[in-house]
């Protein structure tokens, strides 16, 4: 993969003013997956925002580490029934209107 | 700016201490908060009124001040200043609020700012206030044929025109993320984001269901019975189409390929199925009835 695409963790910690251990914290709880070029570590760019989110709910709303975890779940839980009420949305929309027309 | 009862907002009495101010907030704040509330716009404002409240009532100096001057203490310091300088009518209070406040714009960005955290914070070595910024939500109106097609289009946010392609196949309530296009962060935080929600209006006769359409298509009896072909009208275009000759009333048939074109996936489009309604014949001339009564007759 290209350095482009990854974010050097050190600099992300400088930037933020956070501890490099709360990186490794993510890592080991499964929640960013941290990559080694040089003996340099990096996560990927994609994950930019997710890693931001967990800096926010680490420190400024001062929830530990299985509570992010347990939040990365439920969110992507809430995503889930979000999309598939939208699309149920949708389709009653479909059929309420086909009843109309009968 | 309206008065807002920053002690309502947190649920606390006026005699509240620091402490309980301060754990009221984060409680408050955890449940608000935008990155645990995706999509709820209820959720974004009340934590911007919480945030708000907490940094009036949890500066000892502040909170003295709107403690005394409750609505208008904004201009408390100017109110003082001004008090102190008059000489017997030279003072003019200042009705708008606005302009010449005794707030310069410096006074008044940090207080702005403030709302989102960071400013008068405590030093340490723990991060410092740096907030993102506010997320912006838009929604954007297309009818169903804009959506047929990818095209661009320009909205203005906050006083900013920002352009955007849309692909083809969008849903009706799909969100779409524009990355730090919202408000900007606070003391270096990153920009919010923009959130934007497509509504679709179908003003055309066609349903949508996903990637499929469904449209119901009057055919006379004579079709019905002996068969024949139509045209109907697509959004792509006219498309002629062979009814089958005992087509009863109500029978659907599915057209591969013809429906809504799948989103951000070129080429590929939902099917298209056509329910045919029979109609039958009405005011019927003598001959017709005769002929009909003979039919009757023969099965």
């Amino acid at each position: 993969m290209k350095t482009s695409e990854l974010i050097p963790v050190y600099h992300f910690c400088v930037t933020h003013k956070i501890e490099l251990s709360f990186i490794d914290s993510l890592q080991q709880y499964g929640l960013v997956e941290i990559t080694t070029v040089e003996n340099q570590t990096y996560f990927k760019e994609a994950q930019l925002d997710e890693v931001e989110k967990f800096v926010r709910l680490y420190y400024d709303l001062d929830i530990n580490l299985e509570g992010i975890e347990a939040i990365v779940h439920l969110l992507e839980k809430l995503r889930e029934i979000q999309s598939r009420n939208k699309d149920l949305q949708n389709r009653l929309g479909l059929y309420e209107n086909l009843k109309g027309d009968l | 700016m309206a008065f807002i009862d920053y002690y309502q907002v947190l649920g606390i009495g006026k005699n509240a201490s620091a402490d309980d101010i301060k754990k009221v907030y984060r409680k408050l704040a955890r449940k608000h908060h935008p990155d645990l509330n995706p999509n709820d716009k209820e959720a974004n404002k009340k934590f911007q009124q919480l945030n708000e409240a907490n940094e009036v009532l949890s500066d000892p100096e502040k909170r003295k001040k709107y403690d005394k001057y409750g609505k208008d203490w904004e201009q408390a310091e100017h109110f003082e200043n001004a008090k102190q300088q008059s000489r017997g009518g030279n003072y003019r209070p200042y009705a708008d609020g606005g302009q010449d406040s005794g707030f310069g714009d410096d006074d008044f960005s940090s207080f702005f700012h403030s709302m989102f955290g960071g400013q008068g914070a405590s030093a340490g070595g723990k991060r410092q206030g740096k907030f993102r910024g506010q997320d912006y939500n838009a929604e954007l109106k297309l009818n169903l044929k804009d959506a047929y097609t990818t095209q661009k289009q320009t909205l203005t946010v906050n006083g900013k025109n920002v352009r955007i392609t849309i692909p083809a196949g969008v849903e009706n309530g799909q969100v779409i993320k524009l990355k730090a296009y919202g408000s900007e962060g606070v003391n270096g935080g990153p920009a919010g984001d923009l959130f934007i929600t497509f509504i679709i209006d179908n003003d055309t006769t066609l349903r949508r269901a996903g990637n499929d359409l469904y449209m119901n298509v009057d055919i006379d009896l004579y079709t019905a019975v002996l068969g024949g072909e139509i045209t109907i009208e697509t959004l792509s275009g006219k498309l002629k189409l062979k009814v089958s000759a005992g087509t009863q009333n109500a029978t659907q048939v599915r057209l591969k390929g013809k429906g809504f074109p799948v989103y951000k996936t070129e080429g590929q489009f939902g099917d298209l199925y056509v329910v045919f309604n029979v109609k039958l014949p009405v005011n019927l001339t003598e001959k017709q009835k005769e002929l009909f009564t003979q039919l009757a007759a023969l099965k």
